[in-house]
């Protein structure tokens, strides 16, 4: 049996050339692959394309959690649907990267996953009628289809997905936990090499086949989380104690 | 003195149009508040990927708070039964299913129903998230709202000033003064706020209102 499962996370990213174009979804905290970013960051590849959900400045050092936004210094290009969050000074955190030739390229959330869609499934694009009417439409390809007007959106394409899973077995077969499954399936449909950071590795049979969601064909490597990494369990738990104990973050994150 | 709805109050009227069974999605602001008031039966969304989750936790209980389980601005919830979890492609289309009542927030509607809500324009004005994929293919479109802006402008308007997020999309408008259907024929005014008559609430809207026959008080 061909191993994928990988003993470090910079093992696992080693190969990463400048420019690669990598997923790696992110809703905050939840679904982020943080100790592939880490490893990434650490590698010090630049001139990458990043396509996440949620690109927002880092709230915490990155020993307590590290966001899309640390690799920031590496990138060439973004594509996302959420730049920055109102009340954390909105789009300033990547003004000035865009000053030195930060191409940020802005979609919808809804979007973004159809286009990851078709890159999986190699479509040439997808005619979307989301954003008819807006400023998404501009310098886009229009079409009228059976008398509705569509919008040509291209299908993205990934070099690399890092995705965060609960469990994988050693043949790659994974399943999510809540919140933290996000766009980790297409993701890792969409790219030629996807490695997955999990919880949790365990042995083949463990896994129900009727639970898997991504299917081990997708998954080429597999690091299982330390437990002195990022996103153990452990962290997640005091990151809420802290984010608890700031007023703002209180109101906002507590019923 | 005559008083606004506050936003619980908004809030608590727009959640009297949803039903036993309606699958729901919340915007941010106002909208998230319908939850505190819905029918027991009402199946709440999540386009983070969950459907039918439990309630929020409280402030006193940050021990039941977990990251794998909140909604898309980070508000924790608790697991309940007969809740389901699924990635965002599947969230997304059912989003655009047509089974789904959505309750936006708002800058502007205009007469059309055009909805405004995802930016004030300009650079920095806004971030496009899921706003324009939350009006488009739900099933209906309801917008909560205040009825005017701090300065006291008008917020239904003629054609809306702000980058819109969807045209033609939005079936109804509840705010702290009114309840406004948008029609073909135009905006119809079915209710206004206890206090206030028709004459008041026009002086504060761009469009012409329809008065419906059986206009009354906002009841709470």
């Amino acid at each position: 049996m061909r191993n994928k499962v990988f003993s470090s996370f910079d093992e696992a990213v080693a190969d990463i050339p400048d420019g690669a174009c990598i997923g790696m979804d992110s809703w905050a905290i939840a679904a982020t692959p943080q100790n592939l970013i880490a490893a990434l960051k650490r590698k010090g590849v630049k001139d990458l394309t990043v396509v996440t959900h949620c690109f927002i400045p880092m709230i915490f050092g990155e020993d307590k959690s590290t966001m899309p936004s640390v690799l920031l210094p590496q990138m060439k290009k973004l594509i996302t649907p959420v730049v920055g969050i109102a009340h954390l000074g909105g789009t300033a955190f990547v003004e000035e990267y865009v000053e030195k030739g930060l191409e940020v390229e802005q979609t919808t959330i809804g979007t973004m996953s159809s286009r990851l869609y078709a890159g999986a499934a190699r479509l040439g694009g997808i005619y979307n009628p989301v954003g008819v009417g807006t400023v998404v439409e501009e310098g886009k390809e229009k079409r009228v289809i059976d008398g509705k007007e569509y919008i040509l959106e291209k299908p993205i394409r990934l070099d690399y997905a890092f995705v965060s899973a609960h469990k994988a077995d050693r043949l790659g077969n994974t399943v999510y936990k809540g919140v933290f499954r996000g766009d980790g399936p297409v993701m890792a449909m969409a790219a030629d090499f996807t490695i997955v950071e999990v919880d949790e590795l365990v042995e083949i049979g463990e896994i129900d086949a009727e639970h898997v969601i991504t299917a081990g064909i997708f998954v080429d490597r597999i690091v299982e989380i330390p437990e002195d990494g990022l996103a153990t369990a452990r962290k997640l738990r005091e990151l809420i104690d802290e984010l608890h104990s700031i007023e703002p973050a209180r109101k906002l994150m507590f019923g | 003195m005559k008083q606004r709805l506050d936003r619980n109050g908004i809030a608590k009227r727009a959640a009297k149009e949803l039903k036993d069974g309606d699958y729901v999605n919340l915007g941010l602001g106002i909208p998230n508040h319908c939850a505190d008031y819905a029918d027991e039966g009402v199946i709440f969304h999540t386009e983070n990927g969950a459907m039918g989750y439990g309630p929020l936790v409280s402030p006193d209980e940050p021990e039941k708070a977990d990251f794998h389980y909140h909604d898309a601005i980070g508000r924790f919830w608790v697991p309940a039964p007969g809740m389901s979890v699924f990635d965002v492609v599947t969230s997304f289309v059912m989003i655009r299913s047509g089974r789904m009542i959505v309750i936006l927030g708002a800058l502007e509607v205009s007469e059309k129903g055009d909805i405004a809500n995802w930016s004030t324009g300009g650079a920095h004005g806004g971030t496009i998230g899921g706003a324009m994929d939350l009006s488009f293919g739900s099933k209906r479109v309801i917008v909560t709202m205040e009825h005017n802006t701090k300065e006291g402008k008008p917020r239904i308007v003629k054609e809306c000033t702000y980058p819109l997020t969807r045209k033609e999309c939005v079936d109804l408008v509840v705010t702290d003064l009114a309840v406004i259907k948008v029609t073909p024929e135009g905006l119809l005014l079915r209710e206004v706020a206890p206090g206030w008559t028709v004459e008041e609430v026009q002086a504060l809207t761009g469009p012409k209102l329809i008065i419906a026959p059986d206009l009354k008080e906002i009841g709470l």
